[in-house]
């Protein structure tokens, strides 16, 4: 990603009308539904409180409990995998894949799997992979990335999903009825569950003490993804990790309610091992590959481990109101919105995705509306910081540091400061701009293309309060 | 007890475009029998560097500052956004245990914004000089968040009489976002086209708000499409207002 091209996607986005009325739309609905869910502004507060130490503690404690999972999951009889980066998850899977000569997959809805790039692993391994969440279903007829962590086909209308479905599926009729609709996808993914050779599901919570993987849905197809295949492959973050099952229900509350403004999804799996002998359904097995990609780097420093308690609810993506304006695909990153800001610098480096900084006017919205109640605002601005400065000595640099300092806007910097710093060179300057404000440039750059330019005013308030005081 | 004496903090936007409202800040806490102490060398809160990432040279500008506020006044700020800087963010910009760290801590403790100084410690009683006339106020984001505050330029706006209304959207930010606006200016620019399409439809005249930040932005945007909306900060229409005498 280089700056050039966000500026690209960018005045692309923000041309398309269409696409901006579609993010405008959806993103209102999401507003209304979650602030119907939160009626009492005190009992929100009391509950982010709460999910904001089940998730912190958890990350305090990560490499105990991780431990104390991978015990337990082995134990419930599923067989765990430690996955590096996205080349080891990637291998890992495709693995487990080609050793049961598995030709067929279906996948339910997986942020993780986007971020490592596993549908295009396994494509080239010869392996199909069909989505079977409907958002995923349609962006994957599209041959588009997801534009929203949660809803990820949120940037098409009905309209464009029905010529989506007619060019792309056979014999589908003339319709833009939500439930039709919903029914080709149906109808297209009924016998692929029947016929494929594995499932690959993301997780939601996996739980310590008991070893147990929790996965949310509306749809079923998680269910059925996980289910159905004779094997099923969860792949998740590390930093999923919670304590014990008790710690699951103020999350679960959270989640769907900050996310879609729904007060549960219509369904919570919890996974606790393959099929046992005596029972008829169920996969026969079931692998978690656990991914680190950057998450133990950002877990051990102290200034940037909030980020991982994010538990991927969509809520500051919906408040942003800069990617209301953009849009998903605008950003290049897996992650959009507030989180992608925070979390992509520090998984690619601030010289790869430290543009991405930019797109906030730190408005601040997001951070109240985090259910786990991440400083968001606080951590882009840190983040910016790090962007422009070099590491001071002794100091472990992040990935990229320094990076998106540029020479022209550091000079200005660095005069502004020293005008700032300096009363009497200020009161100059001042005096200056006053007296000739009506020859300053009426055009500054990007300012005045949507603007007019301010004025000074023909004295300043120093001098004002200055010849008050002689009166 | 309403406190006797304060300390004023212009902020340079106001010093520079906007010094009619820095004055009609400070008149009317006189006018309420406060004195108001302003520092001479007083500049900038530092936040455009602050948040643009250049925290060294945002550094300098906010050590340049802390020697002007001696003793226990309020320092009272007319804008939510460098208030907010103040309170929220000076002393995160020294070490941990330095001594412009405990200063920094002091000066921030004591920072107030303007509308709600005067709400709170002033609680004017001013007679209702602009019984039914319609405003459209935008309250910042700082001053929504950040400060907690939005809501009291308009209980100052509704002791004088006016018809105070809130655009559609009201808590969606309006783009500015300091160097935002000229960095991602066309991201900028599509957020305040909103803002006053949303503003527009109040079809009330006079646009207030407590911040001058956000109020180049929008009045720069109305200006820019050749609209006569007036656009004030609320300190000024107040003193409009209520004040018979020319401003000095
Ligand atoms: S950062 Fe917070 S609001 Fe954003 S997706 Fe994560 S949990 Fe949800």
């Amino acid at each position: 990603m280089s700056g050039d091209d966000f500026d690209q996607r960018i005045r692309s986005a923000l041309g398309d009308d269409q696409l901006r009325a579609n993010f405008h739309a959806a993103m209102q609905g999401f507003i209304e539904r979650r602030a119907a869910q939160f009626p009492d502004p005190e009992d929100l507060q009391r509950r982010r409180d709460r999910a904001a130490a089940i998730r912190e503690h958890s990350l305090r404690r990560l490499p105990e409990l991780l431990e104390t999972l991978e015990r337990q999951l082995t134990a419930n009889g599923i067989c765990v995998h430690w996955a590096r980066d996205a080349g080891a998850a990637n291998r890992i899977v495709a693995g487990l894949l080609a050793e049961r000569g598995i030709g067929k997959v279906v996948k339910g809805k997986s942020m993780v799997t986007e971020e490592i790039g596993l549908n295009d692993h396994l494509a080239a391994q010869g392996v199909q992979v069909i989505e079977s969440d409907l958002g995923e279903f349609i962006i994957q007829l599209a041959g588009e990335a997801p534009s929203h962590i949660v809803v990820p086909a949120v940037h098409k209308n009905r309209r464009e999903i029905a010529d989506l479905f007619r060019r792309h599926i056979r014999g589908v009729e003339v319709t833009e009825g939500v439930d039709e609709l919903t029914a080709i996808a149906r109808r297209e993914l009924r016998h692929q569950f029947a016929t494929a050779g594995a499932g690959i599901s993301g997780v939601n919570f996996l739980v310590a003490e008991t070893g147990t993987l929790c996965l949310i849905e509306n749809e079923g197809n998680g269910r059925m993804t996980t289910t159905v295949p004779p094997l099923h492959i969860a792949v998740t973050g590390i930093e999923k990790v919670i304590p014990k099952l008790e710690d699951l229900p103020p999350l679960l509350d959270l989640l769907p309610k900050s996310a879609t403004g729904q007060p549960i999804t219509t369904y919570v799996n919890l996974i606790s091992g393959p099929r046992p002998p005596d029972e008829l359904d169920g996969p026969r097995e079931v692998h978690l590959v656990l991914i680190d990609n950057g998450r133990s780097r950002i877990q051990s420093d102290e200034r940037f481990i909030d980020t991982l308690r994010c538990i991927r609810c969509g809520a500051c993506i919906n408040h942003c109101p800069v990617f209301v304006e953009i849009g998903g695909h605008a950003y290049g990153s897996t992650y959009p919105g507030p989180i992608g800001l925070v979390l992509e610098p520090q998984r690619m480096g601030l010289d790869r995705a430290g543009d991405l900084l930019s797109a906030c006017t730190l408005c601040g919205r997001c951070g109240e509306v985090c259910p786990v109640r991440i400083p968001l605002p606080k951590l882009i601005g840190r983040l910016r910081r790090f962007a422009v400065e070099p590491a001071e000595d002794g100091a472990t640099p992040l990935a990229g540091q320094g990076s998106q300092r540029r020479a022209l806007e550091a000079l200005l910097w660095r005069i502004w400061a020293w005008v700032y710093a300096h009363p009497r060179i200020y009161g100059g300057l001042a005096w200056l701009l006053t007296r000739s404000r009506r020859w300053l440039p009426q055009r500054i750059g990007g300012w005045s293309r949507y603007r007019s330019v301010p004025r000074p005013a023909s004295r300043s308030l120093h001098e004002r309060m200055k010849q008050r005081r002689r009166q | 007890m309403k406190p006797r004496r304060v300390h004023f903090f212009a902020t340079c936007l106001i010093d520079l475009f906007a010094p009619r409202a820095g004055m009609a800040a400070i008149e009317l806490l006189e006018q309420a029998g406060i004195e108001v102490l302003y520092p001479e060398g007083q500049g900038c809160c530092g936040q455009p560097a602050w948040n643009a990432g250049y925290r060294r040279e945002a550094r300098r500008v906010i050590e340049a500052q802390l020697a002007l506020f001696p003793g226990e006044e309020p320092i009272v700020v007319p804008s939510a956004s460098c208030a907010g800087m103040m309170r929220h963010h000076w002393p995160e910009a020294f070490e941990p245990g330095t001594d412009l760290r405990a200063l920094a801590h002091e000066r921030a403790a004591r920072v107030v914004e303007w509308s709600d100084f005067m709400v709170r410690e002033v609680a004017p009683d001013w007679p209702r000089v602009a019984e039914g006339e319609a405003v459209v106020l935008h309250d910042s984001c700082s001053a929504r968040r950040e400060m907690g505050v939005a809501g009291q330029a308009r209980v100052l706006l509704e002791a004088i009489g006016a018809v105070v209304r809130e655009p559609e959207g009201a808590e969606t930010c309006c783009g500015f976002g300091g160097s935002f606006a000229v960095k991602q200016a066309d991201i900028s620019g599509a957020m305040l086209a909103d803002k006053m399409t949303a503003i527009e439809a109040t079809s009330a005249p006079t646009l207030l708000s407590q911040d001058c930040g956000c109020l180049m932005h929008i009045g720069g945007g109305f200006g820019k499409r050749g609209r006569s909306l007036c656009v004030q900060h609320v300190a000024e229409f107040l003193w409009q207002r209520l004040m018979p005498e020319p401003m000095s």
